[in-house]
């Protein structure tokens, strides 16, 4: 048997539909016998009557629909169809969600689903990756599971934690990644994973860029450096105290993220290496993002436009002869 | 296809019946809602305690801004009056007297404005921000519009649960009838079938601008056909009106009508909040009959039909002038709180802090 990150994804709610009757689905498209826009609620609706429930397309009303219930004591799962749309909610998730626990000692269960990331040809409204925007601000956890074991856990832990939870699942990674089957239990959210053991370089990443990440590694292996692979898994809460570690052991590091390169999450790593793990550090630390423009539609500016393997290899090889 | 009505408050006549007709066997008269100076208390209450609010905003007592609801006690208090504890009540900027209605502790309000560390809002947010979202009164965010869609979700939760004959209240005012948000949550609680009354209270300026910069439509309460509501309007300036407009739209949401949209009628009788003072606000304006004070026209009722003598009236107010003095007294003897001892901590899960030196 071989299930997909998608598959993991939707298995993941159907085990929590099935334990959890405090659970709900919502969200557009997401019900009836469609099962959403890229079927990670597939044959939900008719297991779980009443739980799986289409929306209009009002994303703001979606997720302050999804906060009043988790108040009342509901665990809600939010599908955005596209992360890229949740801007149109970010009141709700970052001034009604993220500030409810701080105000009110009433913490907001609620784990919001964004099918995130570029897929060729989607062009600069279905490409977006929105994670380092929800990590900027406070009282939200951000998860960017980058593996078909993770998807599934980490979402399984998403439903469970009592503050909101913004769930960045890459798209490319739906159908691309396969797993021989679904853990019963992953690490605990806030947690990095090492991807891969080195020694000459560290290269901190997360969600799809980690393959790219890897695919590197195994490139300059042959070339005879060994890179390690940190695999972050949350961007909030960020695992500092794994990436210092594996700094301290390569001495190099570079951070490869999808999102803009204006700030974020890379940005946010070299700023506590360089402040906590300056004197680890053999060379100035680097990272890598996408460009400062939209997210182009055209298959050949996409792929130029998104930190690929090439360009992480070109990157890695120079931050090696520092 | 929803069934979806539209009618003005008959109401509207009601205050103009003579009193005569209304006499009772004790002589003196029925008053025009039999919670009607029950009302009128928690209204004396409210203007009371907002009055003294200001005098200490003023006196610079009062860090940041106070919010009154001057001119709109008529219509809060009804929001609040018809609710069980058990029901969900998302008030809004100028609903003093809803919340006192609905249960809120005057030193809720007290702690909040002063700041005070064992408040509700414990000094992290301030004045109208406020709210118990356990006893069911929801703590507004600014941005206008966000809470009816919660107060939509927490019903669905209710549903979901189990609980029967409940029903929620969302305040708005025509300023945040504009926002998408409020459109959005207006939509998706029709959609729904939540048992949903929407208060509007149209007090004619957001800030500074007036109704005509605001929307275009006709009559704000035509909306709700569009929504999927059944919609009412009211003078928000009788509270007999509002009592019985608003009684009947928590009455029919509670028995599985669909959502209830009421639109009152009011001018705001004070700035947008205490720093403003309102000078933009027309003498023309003013002359409109929805610019009447609904205090004073209660109060006037409570004399013309004998519904209470006018010493019990002036008993009423020193009382409610000593339990405000107590609660403001209670407060300013609480601890602030202070930035080197505070939990700096947006997350319940302790464990998921992200912690950055």
């Amino acid at each position: 048997m071989s299930i997909t990150y998608l598959e993991a994804i939707c298995e993941a709610q159907a085990k929590l539909l099935r334990d959890d009757e405090r659970v709900f689905i919502y969200g557009q498209d997401v019900g009836g016998t469609f099962g959403g826009a890229f079927k990670a609620t597939k044959g939900l609706a008719k297991e779980f009557p009443g739980r799986v429930l289409n929306t209009p397309i009002s994303e703001d009303a979606i997720v302050g629909t999804a906060i009043g219930a988790a108040m009342q004591g509901m665990r809600p799962i939010v599908e955005m169809q596209f992360a890229d749309f949740s801007s149109i909610a970010l009141n709700q998730i970052l001034n009604n969600a993220g500030t409810h626990y701080w105000r009110t000692n009433v913490p907001v269960p609620i784990t919001v689903r964004l099918p995130s990331g570029g897929t060729k040809g989607s062009g600069p409204f279905h490409s977006q990756s929105m994670e380092s925007i929800y990590a900027h601000y406070p009282g939200l956890i951000v998860m960017t599971p980058a593996t078909v074991e993770d998807a599934y856990t980490m979402l399984i832990e998403a439903v469970a934690i009592d503050d909101p939870v913004v769930y960045c699942e890459h798209k490319y990674l739906y159908y691309h990644l396969k797993a021989d089957k679904l853990p019963t239990e992953g690490l605990p959210t806030g947690k990095a994973r090492i991807a891969r053991e080195g020694r000459d370089l560290t290269i901190v990443t997360y969600s799809a860029m980690l393959h790219e990440a890897l695919a590197v590694a195994e490139q300059l292996a042959r070339e005879g450096f060994e890179i390690e692979v940190v695999d972050l898994r949350s961007v909030k809460p960020l695992d500092t105290d794994s990436v210092l570690a594996s700094v301290a052991r390569t001495g190099r590091l570079l951070c490869v993220g999808e999102s803009f390169p204006w700030g974020g999450a890379t940005a946010e790593i070299v700023a506590r290496v360089a402040a906590e793990g300056f004197h680890l550090l053999d060379a100035a630390p680097q990272r890598l993002n996408a460009k400062d423009t939209p997210i182009p539609y055209h298959p050949n500016l996409w792929s130029a436009h998104r930190p690929n393997a090439k360009e992480i290899a070109r990157k890695t090889r120079a931050l090696l002869r520092e | 296809m929803l069934q979806t009505a539209q009618r003005t408050a008959k109401s509207k006549t009601k205050k103009a019946t003579p009193a005569s007709l209304r006499e009772t066997a004790v002589g003196r008269a029925a008053p025009p809602h039999e919670r009607f100076v029950e009302a009128f208390r928690w209204m004396l209450l409210a203007r009371t305690l907002e009055e003294k609010l200001v005098s200490l905003y003023r006196g610079g007592l009062i860090t940041g801004g106070v919010y009154i609801g001057k001119g709109q006690e008529a219509v809060s208090v009804a929001c609040g009056l018809f609710l069980q504890k058990s029901d969900i009540f998302a008030p809004l900027i100028r609903d003093q007297a809803g919340r006192s209605a609905f249960g809120e502790p005057l030193l809720d309000v007290t702690r909040t404005y002063l700041g005070s560390r064992l408040g509700p809002m414990r000094g992290r947010d301030g004045n109208i921000h406020r709210g118990h979202p356990r006893k069911n009164e929801l703590a507004m965010i600014s941005h206008l519009g966000a809470m009816v869609s919660v107060t939509a979700g927490a019903l669905m939760a209710k549903r979901f649960k189990g609980e029967k004959n409940f029903v929620g209240l969302a305040c708005i005012g025509e300023g945040g009838m504009q926002t998408g948000s409020f459109h959005e949550g207006m939509n998706i609680a029709a959609v729904e079938q939540v048992p949903l009354v929407v208060v509007a209270t149209n007090n004619h300026y957001a800030y500074s601008t007036p109704n005509d910069r605001e929307f275009a439509c006709h009559d704000l309460v035509d909306r709700a056909i569009g929504y999927g509501f059944e919609g009412y309007s009211l003078d928000g300036t009788d509270l007999g009106a509002c009592l019985d407009v608003i009684a009947g739209a928590v009455k029919r949401a509670r028995a599985g009508r669909p959502p209830q949209l009421v639109v009152a009628s009011v001018l705001r009788l004070s700035g947008h909040g205490e720093h403003d003072d309102a000078s933009y606000v027309t003498q023309e304006m003013k002359r409109q009959p929805f610019a009447r004070d609904c205090l004073k026209v209660a109060e006037q009722m409570i004399i013309d039909l004998k519904l209470v003598d006018p010493e019990t009236l002036a008993a009423w107010r020193k009382e409610a002038v000593a339990q405000i003095d107590e609660a403001i007294a209670a407060a300013q003897k609480e601890p602030t709180p202070e930035g080197d001892k505070e939990d700096w901590c947006a997350l319940s899960t302790r464990a998921l802090i992200d912690f950055v030196e």
